[in-house]
């Protein structure tokens, strides 16, 4: 009974991403509440991104110097906080941020819209409320985070060099030619590219957690806990599988 | 305090015209819980029509089944001409633009004025974005249900009247052939259930509306009524005008006319 309901809530999210794909193409397009959540959804966790990003950056500086400095190799500070915080450290932290902060308040709004039949109102009075709130909600989160992966970067990298120039006096053109040095193009795209499969996985996730809560109350935090730890979770199997596939053009 | 005759009564049984709402057979269960059982029902054209019921006997499903937002598992549902349970998504929208609907909880969007929710639809669905024609429905519609004055208030500094006062005229923008009223004076006190009772009628004579009122509160159906269809365990067992009902020594029926 229970493989029963689990194999058709996964049929029922497929026909949700599928109908994404279909009503994203379907004119008349949602520009203006797109950009509309683009505004509000990047303005709403930038400060918290720009935030934690700083202090991440200050953090993994102080705590990988003294394994380097005991391999006198302190000097590749620079490079090896820049090659995670690219490749790794920004992109994830704004996705958590972001599932935490956007997805539980696309699930929770959404579930409160379906609770208090708007969706339903916006429906019978035929308007295409998928389009509208869920093609609008996962386009933002999709472009968006990419966006917000760049202000991570370069937020945490400049932490990252307030700590190195604090302990060794490190200048800021000698710190960023040595992370211009290892950066690549590589690095710098797959990570807009897995920040932006970040987005549309909290976007989806929110707007299904939402858009098919139970009904009551209950519902809606229910949504909303399900958009965060859902969308976390899909967070890292991005992060493990883009990893796979970044280092088999490394190798090449 | 409103007097009994001071009630606006429905206009007098007019000869039936064309049925603009046809149900026939419909079953419709959730899991092992059949909600209607071979529900039947006719509206005709300008005819307020209630259905009469216990809370949980399936009213709201059955409007509900008109406009598409669930499908029955059996029968037909023809409505201005659309057989609904076949409609295409392009074709329900069409049908569903002629088919108001009013939501027991008025289902107001609470990050719109109210302005604003009245704009939703002429913008969407009419392609409306004339300020100066915008105005000019809005307004109508306010004036219609008599709260010009909330247009640039928020749904959350509304009364319950005046929410649902405001969802109607929310259908009332599009023209609508059809109302459908869930529950639409639930959870209001007497004397704003009979204002909501009289603009039900006030839309019908200005709008040139047909009508279903889903309702449990009996004095809602004797002020709206030209026909109560009663609605028991998911089968509309008894049909007539009130006067007609009240007559009746129906056992399911003595509940509600024991006020």
């Amino acid at each position: 009974m229970k493989v029963k309901k689990f194999l058709i809530g996964l049929a029922d999210v497929f026909r949700f991403i599928k109908r994404f794909f279909k009503e994203v193409f379907y004119p008349p397009f949602e520009i203006k509440e797109t950009l509309r959540q683009c505004f509000l959804l990047g303005n709403r966790s930038l400060f918290l991104i720009l935030f934690t990003s700083f202090l991440a950056g200050i953090v993994f500086t102080k705590q990988s110097r003294p394994s380097l400095a005991s391999f006198g190799a302190e000097s590749w500070l620079p490079s090896l906080v820049s090659q995670a915080v690219v490749r790794s450290l920004g992109p994830l932290i704004t996705g958590l941020i972001c599932a935490g902060k956007l997805g539980s308040n696309i699930g929770a709004e959404l579930a409160s819209m379906q609770v208090s039949e708007q969706i339903d109102a916006m429906e019978v009075s035929g308007t295409r409320p998928y389009a509208y709130l869920v093609v609008s909600r996962v386009l933002a989160t999709t472009l968006m985070l990419p966006l917000l992966v760049v202000f991570a970067d370069i937020v945490a990298l400049l932490g990252s060099y307030l700590m190195v120039n604090g302990i060794n006096g490190t200048s800021f053109t000698l710190y960023f030619n040595e992370v211009s040095a290892v950066v690549t193009y590589l690095d710098i795209f797959s990570s807009l590219i897995k920040s932006a499969f970040f987005g549309f996985a909290i976007g989806i996730v929110g707007s299904y957690a939402g858009y098919h809560s139970e009904k009551g109350t209950t519902g809606v935090g229910k949504a909303a806990n399900t958009a965060v730890v859902v969308s976390m979770i899909f967070i890292f199997v991005i992060d493990l599988a883009s990893l796979q596939i970044i280092n088999l053009f490394r190798v090449q | 305090m409103r007097t009994e005759t001071d009630i606006i009564m429905p206009a007098p049984s007019q000869p039936r015209g064309n049925a603009v709402v046809e149900v026939r057979h419909v079953s419709k269960s959730f899991g092992d819980r059949e909600v209607l059982v071979d529900f039947n029902l006719d509206l005709f054209e300008r005819e307020n029509l209630v259905i009469l019921g216990k809370s949980g006997t399936g009213k709201s499903v059955a409007i509900k089944i008109m406009v598409g937002l669930l499908k029955p598992d059996s029968g037909t549902v023809n409505v201005l001409g659309y057989d609904v349970p076949t409609l295409s998504t392009k074709e329900l929208n069409a049908l569903r633009l002629q088919v108001g609907f009013s939501f027991q909880g008025s289902a107001l969007y609470d990050s719109m004025t109210v302005r604003e929710n009245l704009e939703f639809p002429l913008k969407r669905n009419l392609g409306i974005y004339n300020r100066s024609e915008l105005d000019e429905k809005v307004m109508s519609a306010l004036k219609d249900v008599g709260l010009e004055s909330a247009s640039n208030l928020s749904p959350a500094e509304l009364s319950g009247g005046m929410k649902k006062r405001i969802g109607i005229a929310r259908t009332l923008i599009l023209n609508p052939k059809i109302m459908l009223y869930d529950e639409p004076t639930a959870g209001l006190d007497p004397v704003t259930s009979s204002e909501i009772n009289e603009l039900i009628l006030s839309v019908r004579d200005k709008y040139n509306t047909s009508s279903i009122i889903i309702t449990h509160d009996i004095s809602c159906a004797r002020e709206t009524s030209d026909r109560i269809v009663g609605l028991f365990d998911g089968r509309n067992k008894v049909e007539g005008t009130f006067d007609e009902l009240k007559k009746q020594n129906n056992e399911e029926l003595k509940p509600f006319f024991n006020y």
